[in-house]
């Protein structure tokens, strides 16, 4: 295959119109999945789970492997795996040291179970290469439902813990004197996270699931420190690169995860540099006097 | 201390013990706080300092006894009760500012998200006037100097208009211009405000001039009186249990001699403390 070939595979843009009303679904399904990643995803930062999340999704993808060994629904699985594993964190991983040394234990764990139920598995390969890399151009319309009505439940929920939630990750000790309840918040968001892993790994599998619930947030994160702007930068960047990315590789016949990943990847590297031009020129929101002022 | 016999306590505990297993960190302790006092908790690291304050916040529960606030049982997350914690170092990338540190002092133990923000702003832009951390208000809070972060944590503590202030060491780690900065701050609240302070620290001197009364903790007990009545040799080396020199020099009050086992048997103490969490 010569270069002109690739990149043909790569951007084909033939037929386009005919194509994008036969994604719509899939389309519908990266608009909720970027929403959720990208509001999920704030909070992954803030309390410095991005390691985690990538433990999850490797127990997830044993589970929607199991799921396919077994004929059960696919994203069931992948649900059970990673919503066991995000309580076990959330209830062990109670120190950052410890909780770092666990997820190193569990993740290869769950691979491993995973590569062994895909081995065991008969079927079709594509559906075992789908759960690695992403599916959601098979997705249909009882599964956007399904995936679409778990992610809204997942948001409402996440809405009605935001305020205390982000005190007690930000500010545990403080949060906890004041009543938060910070112990019982960290199982609830551990299972919203778990949840949307599962969710996640439908569109971009499990292997790129960082790229969707940390690259946005933490793009988000180089350029501005405003609670709220961080939120909804997260939210654009994570739909630019899921939605981004299916109209990009519509056309080929590679699957959407590169293209997101790349996408995600490229947002994050503008933000940085746009993050280290501000900082070079000193720029954090202190008025400054004619007299240069003391701290206090 | 007239004055404060007239006015009902803030802080009461009566006959209140604490224990953790066999070691016993206090006794026995009765004690009023009134409003308007600065009252300074001191001892050697675990003591029971800290513990006294959670105490307070009502995150440690008594061995016996009784303790209540402002004539009512202690509770979580108490509106009574500002809390002033050590300064600590966020990460520089924290997603928050000092305006957003002290909002959540105001509203971030509420559930959902804020959805009338007006209000609140101006409440932020009060207290952040009220220390005088207005000129930082929209600077992350992990570029801030340490100075400048406690008083964020005092415009923090003031938000619930409390009527008691547990501050748990504010002063450590800062230098002495902010250190004089933050206690002088706090000092003011005491005293403008009529809010009773609990300033729980391991060094009396940066805060020797406010002091109304102390409690000393050291080896299972305690006194309780104004710094000239406590921080004496005979006292501190029956509280030790060996001897310790006390000298007061100009204005200020230098302990030598403190015992090294002390420190031993802290450091369990704390361990067992902070699983408690």
């Amino acid at each position: 295959m010569d270069m002109d070939n690739i990149l043909q595979t790569i951007f084909n843009f033939e037929n386009y119109g005919e194509l994008l009303v036969l994604v719509q679904n899939s389309l519908w399904a990266g608009a909720v999945l970027g929403l959720l990643g990208g509001l999920v995803g704030t909070f992954v930062m803030k309390r410095d789970l991005a390691f985690a999340v990538h433990g999850i999704s490797e127990l997830s993808f044993a589970g929607a492997a199991f799921a396919l060994l077994i004929g059960a629904d696919i994203i069931f699985g992948s649900l059970i795996g990673s919503v066991a594993a995000a309580v076990l964190l959330g209830f062990m991983g109670v120190r950052a040291r410890d909780k770092n040394s666990i997820i190193g234990v569990i993740m290869p764990f769950g691979l491993g179970l995973g590569i062994l139920f895909l081995a065991l598995y008969e079927g079709r390969a594509a559906n075992k290469f789908g759960l690695l890399t992403g599916q959601i151009v098979s997705v249909d319309t009882v599964q956007l439902q399904a995936l679409a009505g778990t992610a809204v439940v997942v948001m409402i929920a996440l809405v009605a813990i935001w305020r205390p939630l982000s005190f007690a990750s930000v500010d545990p000790e403080m949060a906890e004197a004041r009543g938060v309840p910070v112990r019982g918040l960290a199982i609830g968001f551990m299972v919203l996270l778990g949840v949307s892993v599962a969710l996640s790994i439908q569109i971009v599998g499990a292997l790129l699931v960082l790229a969707l619930l940390i690259t946005p947030a933490a793009a988000a994160l180089r350029v501005t420190t405003s609670p709220k702007l961080v939120v909804v930068l997260s939210v654009v960047f994570a739909l630019t690169a899921t939605v981004g990315g299916i109209l990009l590789a519509l056309g080929s016949r590679i699957p959407i995860s590169p293209y997101v990943t790349t996408l995600s990847f490229l947002i994050y590297v503008v933000c940085r540099v746009i993050g280290r031009l501000r900082s070079d020129r000193g720029l954090n929101g202190r008025v400054t006097r004619d007299q240069p002022a003391r701290a206090l | 201390m007239d004055r404060g016999q007239l006015l009902t306590p803030v802080v009461s505990l009566r006959g209140a013990s604490l224990q953790f297993g066999k070691r016993t960190l206090w006794r026995d302790l009765d004690l009023d706080i009134n409003p308007g006092e600065f009252f300074a908790v001191l001892g050697p690291n675990g003591s029971g300092k800290t513990s006294f304050l959670k105490v307070l916040l009502g995150l440690q529960e008594l061995h016996s006894g009784t303790v209540s606030l402002g004539g009512h049982p202690v509770e979580r997350g108490s509106k009574r009760i500002g809390y002033i914690p050590q300064q600590k170092s966020f990460a520089p990338d924290t997603p928050m500012r000092a305006r957003d540190l002290v909002g959540l002092g105001i509203d971030g133990h509420r559930w959902g998200i804020r959805l009338s923000a007006g209000k609140v702003n101006q409440r932020i832009d009060e207290l952040l006037d009220l220390v005088g951390a207005s000129d930082y208000a929209k600077v992350p809070v992990g570029q801030l100097s340490g100075g400048e972060q406690q008083r964020l944590r005092v415009a923090q503590a003031l938000a619930t208009e409390p009527q008691v202030l547990l501050c748990d060491e504010p002063l450590l780690s800062l230098d002495l211009h902010h250190q004089q900065g933050v206690s002088s701050l706090i000092n003011q609240q005491c005293h403008e405000r009529n809010s009773a302070v609990v300033f729980v620290t391991h060094e009396i001197n940066p805060v020797i001039d406010y002091v109304d009364r102390v409690l000393y903790l050291a080896g299972g007990q305690f006194r309780v009186g104004t710094p000239q009545e406590v921080m004496t040799t005979e006292v501190l080396s029956e509280l030790y249990d060996s001897h310790v020199e006390v000298i007061h020099t100009n204005g200020r009050i230098v302990v030598v001699g403190l015992p090294d086992a002390t420190t031993h048997f802290h450091d369990d103490a704390h361990a067992t403390a902070g699983e408690d969490l």
